[in-house]
């Protein structure tokens, strides 16, 4: 955690503890430890259905876990309703009052505490989210960005332990979701709340937070800082849901030292062996990652010129897409199937057309190994899916 | 309007030199058709009231209002002045109110029960709901009145209100049960996280979000009650409500007070729903 409790930090660390939810005989979430540290911003990735939610809703109350704990800044609030717990939630969709004013609608926490001079604190919030001159709109007469605003205001005036937010982007355009990440950033920086933030979109839980834990199926698949979910993915599902993946099934030629020897089809490859995740003797399989910007294309004809020690793969591109900042190929490899490359945009060779044979390469310290009895397709298709 | 339009640019770039008057009253109608029905259709409404309004002017050479003599103020000055009229009148209002307040605390109730929770009757309380609306009036009056006669309970102001307060039940039970069903079930959610209570999230959050179905079956049921006939005629033993007084006096000769109660009922509610046009566009102005 970098950014942990500055002075006035007022946040509390959350803890679940075996934390489970079953409907009927369907399994939401299963038993589960997560520790948020206080101060940090958390993000819960994930797919729809994939228990994110109810995890967060358990967090605030509004569900009650099947088995298991939650302790919010050291006290355990499992039994708690929600209106006695220090966590406030900004909701998908907002739900914003819509018989009162945006003013009433950021007193409202304040008020149900008792609090008499709102006043003052109100307009500080509104100022923070830059909604001051708004204060006697309708929620109905605001942007979704506005609407946003004023929901992540009304939750933070409470000064809560925790800040769950549930989505809280998912109604908004592309364009107006990164600006309100950079946003909701900047916020939690300024505050020092804990953020717990609930999302199926990869990039923002990569841009937002300090900590993220990726849950597929009820369960947290793997958690950490997203560089190292990125370039060190534990499972399929991870490599696959966080950007793209070329997954390659290989056997295990030569183990034993720093570096691991694998045979995919006719090539030889080599993974550092602090990098594969499977237990990895000779002549058994894994899965040997790439991931496809750290690939580079090579004209048949230049072949020779490629740095020593590179892992190779010959191939055909069967697809070019200049997309701007990169051209994406999709390169065909004899019995290995099709991988893809992400080139940038430097020095273009105008050989590399589809059709043309390529040499793929990359150094071999760029190459992640996984345990092959996955499937390799897991959490491949579902972030478009979400999306 | 946009096919008009279209119609009319082409006609004019293809053939500038055909000329175009002989369609001119017809494109004339055709832009303006729906404005004309408009009128016609609020000319069908608004005529009858305007009739009940000029002749609480008249003043009648014999019992009956029914023809235009020349313009007089006096049942204006006097409107209580025939026997029993503003008797009757007051006895509608109280029925009216008492029956509007009792079918919306039961009917709202009613409503939750059926939009928020399960039970095993449910679906066959929801069907329930709907009979009194469907049932002509008739029947059920004449079954109400078999009904009271059986148990002994003497007609008049109660058994009167008991009727009123059961056939306004089904308007209030429709019009809030839409209203809640509509309500996002987050909304209370967020109540909730923001420190409401359940009794706070239901009087801040619940009950203002209802109101204007709750508001809609109240003015339903009054309107409704003030002006039932058949089913008071059926069940109120010598009392007499207002709309009785007017059908009994109707057949010994119209007194201009009842035009004159007509006409101010109808301003009352004109002037409430201008007060509250008015409100709301200063709301949304502000």
């Amino acid at each position: 955690m970098t950014k942990t409790a500055t002075p006035q930090s007022s946040g509390g660390d959350v803890r679940l503890q075996g934390i489970s939810k079953t409907y009927g005989s369907f399994t939401a979430v299963h038993p589960l430890d997560l520790t948020v540290p206080a101060g940090s911003f958390f993000a819960l990735l994930g797919a729809s259905g994939c228990g994110k939610t109810t995890t967060l809703r358990m967090i605030a109350g509004l569900e009650e876990p099947t088995t298991g704990t939650v302790e919010l800044a050291g006290q355990d609030v499992t039994v708690l309703p929600p209106y006695k717990r220090q966590v406030n939630t900004v909701f998908q969709n907002y739900a914003l009052f819509p018989h009162l004013d945006i003013y009433e609608n950021v007193a409202f926490g304040l008020r149900r505490r008792g609090i008499k001079s709102v006043k003052k604190q109100v307009e500080e919030m509104l100022d923070l989210v830059q909604l001051g001159p708004m204060a006697r709109r309708k929620p109905q007469q605001l942007s979704g960005g506005q609407q946003q605003r004023v929901a992540v205001a009304r939750a933070l005036i409470n000064h809560p332990q925790v800040l769950l937010l549930d989505e809280p982007l998912g109604a908004l355009d592309l364009k107006l979701r990164r600006q309100m990440q950079l946003e909701l950033k900047r916020i939690q920086t300024e505050v020092g709340i804990t953020f717990v933030h609930v999302t199926h979109d990869q990039e923002e839980a990569m841009t937002m937070a300090d900590t993220v834990a990726v849950m597929n199926g009820g369960r947290v698949e793997q958690l950490g800082a997203p560089a190292d979910l990125y370039e060190n993915p534990a499972t399929t599902f991870v490599a696959n849901f966080l950007g793209t993946s070329n997954l390659i099934e290989a056997e295990v030629v030569e183990a034993g030292g720093d570096e691991l020897l694998l045979k995919a089809a006719d090539a030889k490859l080599r993974l550092p062996a602090a990098r594969c995740s499977a237990s990895a003797r000779t002549g058994e399989k894994v899965l040997a990652g790439v991931r496809p910007e750290k690939v580079a294309l090579r004209h048949a004809d230049d072949a020779g010129s490629i740095t020593e020690g590179h892992n190779r793969l010959p191939g055909r591109i069967k697809d070019a897409s200049f997309i701007g900042v990169s051209t994406q190929y999709v390169v065909d490899v004899p019995g290995l199937g099709e991988l893809a490359v992400y080139e940038q945009n430097i020095e273009r060779d105008g050989r590399l057309v589809p059709g043309a044979e390529i040499v793929l390469h990359w150094s071999p310290a760029h190459t992640f190994g996984l345990d092959a009895t996955q499937d390799i397709q897991a959490g491949a298709d579902l972030d478009e899916e979400a999306a | 309007m946009a096919a008009s339009s279209t119609t009319a640019g082409t006609t004019a770039t293809t053939a500038p030199t055909n000329g175009r008057t002989p369609n001119r009253g017809l494109r004339w109608l055709r832009r303006n058709i729906v404005t004309l029905a408009g009128l016609g259709t609020l000319g069908y409404l608004i005529l009858p009231n305007l009739v009940v309004m000029v002749f609480s002017f008249n003043k009648p050479n014999g019992r009956f209002n029914y023809q235009w003599q020349r313009f007089s103020t006096d049942a204006w000055t006097d409107p209580c002045g025939v026997a029993d009229l503003c008797g009757s009148l007051g006895l509608s209002l109280q029925i009216a109110v008492w029956a509007t307040v009792g079918a919306t605390v039961l009917g709202t109730m009613i409503a939750f029960a059926l939009a928020r929770y399960r039970f095993r009757a449910r679906a066959g309380v929801n069907t329930l709901i709907f009979l009194p609306m469907a049932m002509p009036e008739v029947v059920m009056a004449a079954s109400l009145a078999t009904l009271f006669l059986n148990m002994g309970i003497q007609f008049g102001f109660w058994t009167i209100l008991i009727a009123h307060i059961m056939f306004c039940l089904s308007f209030v039970v429709t019009a809030v049960k839409a209203r809640v069903m509509s309500m996002d079930p987050r909304l209370e959610q967020a109540a909730q996280d923001l420190y409401a209570s359940p009794t706070q999230t239901f009087l801040r959050v619940t009950l203002p979000i209802a109101a204007p179905g709750i508001a809609a079956g109240a003015l339903l049921s009054f309107a409704l009650s003030f002006d039932d006939f058949i089913i008071t005629n059926f069940n109120a033993g010598s009392t007499v409500t207002f709309p009785m007084f007017v059908w009994g006096s109707a057949q010994r000769g119209t007194p201009v007070q009842i035009n004159v109660i007509g006409t101010a009922m109808f301003l009352v509610a004109v002037l409430c729903v201008v007060v509250g046009q008015l409100a709301g566009k200063r709301r949304k102005r502000s």
